[in-house]
């Protein structure tokens, strides 16, 4: 039995009539302890496909199951590092994570959920930052928090959405670093959904592209078989590396890209007949109506 | 011009201006007092004072102070039920409306949040609520009486501490500003952010939970928002009701210095209305502020 299994999975958003189907036929497996990235474009949907994940969306069609059991609803056992962080902006850091921990550990003692916040933080380096509001907080520190919040639930699978999308390039490079080595550390399952191919390299088991909307599907999965620790040095030149980028890169602008739509309509070219200038242009006051070809019934041409 | 705007004189300046311009004016209108030597009919040399002006029944400044100032001086004097300082007055005023306000607030704001989490709901009350919105307090007070016409609590010595008339002031103060509070909760709870009701979820929080830690905390700067423009209407409804049921308070007091043919002490309490308007909507901006960075 697969871990995370996803089968034939569908979702279109919008009433009957005017529906644009977002994703088609999904179908991907998850090892326990596995580190999945999935990339694709923007708007492609994978939001959405963390959505259903997460239980936050339902499938049109098709199933989602962990360990064989169906994902009716959220669940903490499920965290999620959202997009856009979404931390509560009127707790601090410490209360954030700190919610999350109270509601999935609530029979712990009031010392052992502090210790469990505590350890999070300082796993992503933000014991420092305990006590600010997340509006004093830089976005890749925000970022953190996030990441800290679902840690701290220990839940058996990280679904992570572009957790490092909005953030500068060096930033980056150090949170990638710090997901990896946090991965490493317990090997919960991750699934990581990223638009940079690289980031995937650097990070992941294996990666699976998305491709471009509507009617996204998942494209033939590639496994990164590079020792950890990956150095982003080699990132450019290394065999290894340039191969997987290859086989994702060729998916990716090839079959499952931009699709070009066909768009058919109606030309029609303009068939104003010339004015005769020698005519008043009003009569009675009102002004002639521009001849047509399509209109005339009797045309008198000179030969 | 450069010069006073560097000394931040413009903001100090151009309101002394705008008052200036406003004294003027009002002096134009209520005109001057003039002693004119005249000869009545019988040959005798009198002196006869005559008011110029466009509306010589309007005090001028000069009077108007002299006729409010043992009410400003002595502020919370209290002479009789109806002759009380100035701050005395404004103190009566200010417990009713806070009365009637916390009334509004109590029943406003979960009104407020079922019309903003339920589509139904709302759908529902949208029309009552429109209709009943832009009623008068002059029309809602008479209502409250045939409401409350039985509520009639009396102290040890028989005397009704709180009657019909007491009921049907708070009624109307309460209903009156009662629907900013509701209108900017139910549109604060619909502008909650997906994202926080995502973690709610994922996080599996309660129902309760949801709403005292996500919903409550995300709408509190819209709530604000509401509950300042209701203390302002609140405010502005007490002079309607105090005239109506002739209580002791500012509006109160106006009405009986007018049927008194006082007419100073009228823009006495007109200014000490709007100086107290201020100064609640300052009070409440200050504390709106304090949510709006959360
Ligand atoms: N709630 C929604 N209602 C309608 N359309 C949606 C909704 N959420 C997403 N979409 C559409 O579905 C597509 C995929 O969205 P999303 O999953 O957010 O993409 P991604 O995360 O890959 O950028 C987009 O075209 C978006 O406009
Ligand atoms: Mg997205």
């Amino acid at each position: 039995m697969e871990f995370l299994e996803i089968k034939g999975v569908s979702k279109g958003y919008g009433l009957p009539g005017s529906r644009t189907e977002v994703l088609r036929d999904i179908n991907l497996s998850v090892e326990e302890g596995e580190f999945v990235a999935i990339v694709g474009y923007s708007g492609a949907g994978k939001t959405t496909l963390i959505s259903m994940i997460s239980g936050l969306l339902k499938a049109d069609s098709g199933s989602v199951k962990l360990r064989g059991e169906e994902i009716m609803e959220p669940s903490p056992e499920r965290a999620v590092v959202f997009q856009n962080y979404s931390l509560l902006p009127w707790l601090t850091v410490f209360e954030n994570v700190a919610l999350a921990v109270e509601q999935v550990f609530p029979a712990w003692s009031q010392a052992k959920q502090r210790e469990q916040v505590e350890k999070y933080l300082a796993m992503v380096n933000l014991t420092p930052a305990a006590g600010k509001l997340p509006r004093e907080l830089s976005g890749g520190m925000r970022q953190r928090v996030s990441v800290a919040r679902a840690l701290a639930t220990e839940a058996k699978i990280l679904l992570l959405d572009e957790p490092l999308g909005a953030l500068d390039a060096l930033t980056r490079a150090t949170l990638q670093d710090e997901i990896v080595r946090i991965w490493e550390q317990d090997r919960r399952t991750i699934v990581l959904i990223t638009n940079d191919v690289d980031e995937g390299i650097l990070t992941a088991d294996r990666i699976i592209p998305l491709s471009a909307g509507p009617g996204a599907t998942l494209g033939p999965s590639v496994a990164v078989d590079i020792a950890r620790p990956r150095d982003r040095r080699a990132l450019n030149h290394d065999p290894a590396f340039k191969h997987v980028r290859k086989q994702v890169l060729d998916y990716l602008l090839g079959p499952g890209g931009r699709q070009k739509t066909l768009v058919s309509r109606k030309l029609s070219l303009p068939d104003l007949l010339p004015e005769n200038l020698n005519e008043p242009r009003t009569l009675f006051g009102v002004r002639r109506k521009p001849r047509r070809r399509s209109e005339e019934k009797l045309e008198t041409v000179e030969v | 011009m450069a010069f006073i705007k560097r000394y931040k004189l413009d903001s100090l300046l151009l309101p002394l201006i705008g008052l200036g311009a406003f004294l003027m004016l009002w002096l134009v209108i209520a005109g001057r007092i003039e002693t004119r030597k005249a000869v009545d009919e019988f040959g005798d040399p009198v002196t006869k004072t005559v008011k110029t002006g466009i509306s010589p029944d309007l005090p001028t400044p000069g009077e108007t102070w002299k006729a409010s100032k043992p009410y400003l001086v002595e502020p919370f004097a209290k002479r009789g039920e109806l002759d009380q300082g100035i701050l005395a007055f404004t103190k009566l005023s200010l417990i009713l409306v806070m009365q009637g306000y916390l009334i509004a607030l109590l029943i406003g704001t979960p009104l407020g949040f079922f019309l903003g989490l339920s589509k139904a709901f709302t759908k529902a009350m949208d029309p009552i609520i429109q209709v009943l919105r832009p009623v008068s307090p002059l029309a809602w007070f008479p209502l409250g009486l045939v409401l409350f016409s039985s509520v009639k609590l009396m102290d040890g010595g028989g005397k009704t501490v709180f009657g019909a008339s007491d009921a049907a002031a708070l009624f109307t103060i309460a209903i009156c500003s009662m629907w900013p509070a509701v209108m900017n909760t139910a549109v604060g709870v619909r502008a909650v952010p997906q994202d926080y009701l995502n973690v709610a979820k994922v996080l599996k929080l309660s129902k309760a939970k949801t709403l005292f830690k996500v919903l409550l905390p995300a709408t509190l700067p819209y709530m604000f928002t509401g509950f300042r423009l209701s203390l302002g209407i609140a405010w502005l409804v007490i002079v309607a009701v105090e005239m109506l049921t002739g209580r002791p308070g500012v509006g109160g007091f106006l009405w009986q210095e007018y049927n008194a043919g006082s007419y100073s002490r009228i823009i006495l309490c007109i200014l000490t209305i709007g100086v107290v308007g201020l100064v609640l909507d300052r009070l409440m901006s200050l504390v709106e502020a304090r949510f709006k960075t959360a």
